[in-house]
């Protein structure tokens, strides 16, 4: 009998992975050859997708990217021995995409069966939680407190003590709500982790409830990852029959549970006050802060509100320890970033590692430039909100306050590589038109600026009044950066100034073709 | 996969009643009706607003905030294609205009035999594997015109 791991990630299975699976059935049993198919999450290796692995004697042995049709060569080839064939990768481990990484939260993607609990009883799950009961809700606070931990959905506000403000609310009841709206182009981590780790979010939420005294955990996911609902749902049931979810969580004295809600296409969702009107039956509309969730967030209750890889990183912490977390690292950016390489990338994918490589690193040599060959020329960092960098920027540490001070942003650690056929006032006139479908609506600069914005763009770009016009979406940059209520309206100035900035040859089309005459 | 079906007063009921104990069930009845009926009917508004206690106009608010509630119906299938930065950068708005244009229709728009419509989405989290889209749920990446073609034929039987 031979296992064969075949992931069941949306991006495998984007790109064929169930009639790989399917084909590989279908020859063992012809050929009478005993095999077991386990679907397991993603490696992050999406330029080796279909990534199909075979437990040998020597360990696993991974090849890829399989197409159906490669089956039956692999069978020829002895695949289930690991045999030689040109879609051999070796051990993936090895693989130096893998082997430069540091995985702590996602050490057991794509390695284990998601939805098998013991799996992850047998790979190190469940421990933080045991430490996190036996240690109470000070302590835990505490752990996280010291591993710096700082949330990476976005804003990077220190986890714990967001936990002590929730903990140290008096209410009648508390909630942990997490945030899986993942709405930033250019980012999959929390897709990853539900489809290929749930029990970890779990664990992580849980080990929240019992640091703040919350009974009732949900998770905001967004529409637009059906798969990840599945596998999570899955999820939730697997451990509430397991009774790690219920009314002895673990077979303590705290009563948990969590469930799973699904958001309906709005990227303002994602934004933690617009969730929770979301959550509640609303419009998502933004809330003017304070109070602030922590103190009156969902049905007006305490909440802790994370994103999942916050949630993520805390079974890791809680179970070697805040130093072990915390050794990893620069400055004041504790720990490791799930960084997420995509767009015109030759090796895109997930890429784990402590703070402090740089963008060119990270784009050159990690993601080996474009997948289309030719020149990288800018790259968004930190979703639809985030600053363009062009290559003379390279040198720039990922890190939040390095980034910070050249108006970047870290964001949810997606890197979004464009090579030089990009036009670069379509890009931000892509933001403007963005923010003006996703604004809602709540303040007029991000309701009517975004549109004006676009408008202004499209003027510059039909090569009318530009000079004139690219002062007067300058100011209003300006005033949408300043006068916006939340993120949305307030950053998208960054992409649109940043490409101003660096790119201002192709905001003025005319002169540059004539000048190139 | 979105059903087309005619408004049932019986269901609609049945639909309100089985999620009227969650908290804040609003959401979840709406993607339920969404999943249900391919839409939701203008006619399930007052039933919904009775049942939680809402007046019509508060869900009707609710109904057109979001993208996903379809208000009327559309095709048997539906294809999303991703019209985000990471995959505009590996060509998803050609890909898609070419499609659109295959297909003579523009976006949100219904194919005129009713098989097939086609929404915008931002982001699949398939973000290192664009072009990409959702074809009745089921992801689609690395997407070519032809490829996209294939798909599309595949589910859509003349
Ligand atoms: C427009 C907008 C969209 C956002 N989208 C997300 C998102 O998809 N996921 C997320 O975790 N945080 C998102 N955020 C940040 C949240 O408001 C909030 O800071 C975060 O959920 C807090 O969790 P953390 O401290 O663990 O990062 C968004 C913010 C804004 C302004
Ligand atoms: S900035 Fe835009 S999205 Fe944010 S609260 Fe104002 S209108 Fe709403
Ligand atoms: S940008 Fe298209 S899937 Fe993320």
């Amino acid at each position: 009998m031979t296992r064969i791991f075949i992931p069941k990630d949306a991006a495998a299975l984007a790109v064929g992975a169930d009639k790989v699976a399917k084909t590989i059935a279908e020859i063992a049993s012809e050929r009478g050859k005993e095999v077991t198919l386990v679907r397991t999450g993603s490696r992050g290796m999406f330029f080796l997708e279909p990534l199909v692995e075979v437990e040998t004697p020597a360990g696993r042995i991974a090849y890829g990217p399989v197409a159906p049709r490669d089956v039956a060569s692999l069978f020829h080839a002895d695949f289930l021995a690991g045999g030689a064939h040109p879609l051999r990768i070796g051990r993936p481990e090895e693989h130096p995409f893998l082997a430069r990484q540091t995985r702590l939260t996602f050490a057991r993607c794509g390695i284990t069966d998601p939805l098998s609990l013991e799996d992850y009883a047998a790979h190190d799950g469940w421990r933080g939680l045991k430490r996190a009961l036996a240690i109470g809700p000070a302590a835990i606070v505490t752990e996280v407190t010291q591993s710096g931990l700082r949330g990476r959905g976005g804003a990077g506000f220190p986890t714990g003590i967001k936990w002590k403000t929730v903990a140290d609310t008096q209410a009648d009841r508390k909630y942990v709500v997490c945030n899986a709206d993942e709405g930033d182009s250019g980012t999959f981590a929390d897709r990853m982790v539900m489809e290929g780790d749930p029990f970890m979010l779990i664990e992580g939420m849980t080990i929240a409830a019992l640091a703040v005294g919350a009974t009732k955990g949900f998770v905001y996911c967004r529409s637009e990852y059906p798969q990840a609902i599945r596998t999570f749902n899955a999820a939730l049931a697997a451990a509430r029959q397991a009774g790690f979810l219920g009314n002895a969580v673990a077979g303590a004295q705290h009563r948990f549970d969590i469930e799973l809600r699904v958001g309906a296409g709005a990227y303002v969702c994602g934004e933690e006050t617009a969730l929770l009107d979301s959550l509640e039956g609303k419009r998502g509309i933004v809330r003017a802060k304070p109070p602030l969730p922590a103190h009156k967030g969902l049905f007006r209750r305490p909440t802790v509100v994370n994103n999942v890889l916050s949630f993520a990183a805390v079974p890791f912490i809680l179970a070697q320890g805040a130093a072990a977390y915390a050794n990893f690292g620069m400055g004041r950016s504790r720990g490791t970033m799930p960084i997420q390489i995509a767009g015109n990338v030759r090796h895109g994918g997930l890429f784990e590692t402590a703070f402090g490589l740089t963008l060119g690193e990270i784009v050159d040599d990690i993601g080996g430039g474009t997948a289309s060959g030719r020149p990288v020329r800018a790259v968004q960092c930190g979703g639809p909100l985030g600053a363009y960098f062009p290559p003379s920027l390279f040198d720039t540490p990922f890190d939040y306050e390095a980034f910070t001070a050249r108006d970047g942003l870290v964001g949810h650690g997606g890197v979004v590589v464009f090579d030089d056929t990009v036009d670069m006032a379509e890009m931000a006139r892509f933001a403007m038109e963005f923010c003006a479908i996703e604004s809602c609506g709540k303040c007029t600069p991000c309701r009517i600026g975004a549109v004006r914005g676009k408008e202004v763009i499209e003027r510059i770009m039909l090569g009318s009044n530009v000079e004139a016009n690219i002062t007067l979406l300058e100011d209003l940059c300006q005033t949408m950066k300043f006068g916006s209520l939340c993120a949305l309206g307030g950053f998208v100035p960054y992409p649109v100034m940043s490409a101003l900035r660096h790119y201002p040859e192709d905001f003025r089309p005319r002169a540059a073709a004539a000048a190139a005459e | 996969m979105p059903k087309t079906s005619d408004f049932d007063e019986g269901r609609a009921q049945a639909i309100i009643a089985e999620h009227l104990g969650l908290e804040g069930s609003l959401l979840p009845i709406l993607h339920a009706f969404n999943e249900e009926f391919g839409y939701i009917d203008d006619a399930a508004v007052p039933h919904i607003a009775a049942a939680l206690n809402l007046s019509r106009a508060e869900v009707h608010g609710v109904l057109t905030f979001y993208h996903d509630f379809r208000r009327a119906p559309g095709g048997r299938h539906t294809l999303k294609i991703c019209r985000a930065e990471a995959c505009q950068s590996r060509g998803s708005e050609t890909v898609a205009r070419r499609c659109l244009a295959k297909l003579g229709v523009g976006w949100h728009d219904t194919t005129p035999d009713g098989e097939l419509t086609i929404e915008p989405v931002y982001c699949l989290g398939l973000c290192a594997s664009g072009p990409a889209a959702l074809l009745d749920g089921e992801p689609l990446g690395l997407l070519d015109e032809d490829k996209l073609a294939a798909a599309v034929e595949e589910v859509c039987e003349p």
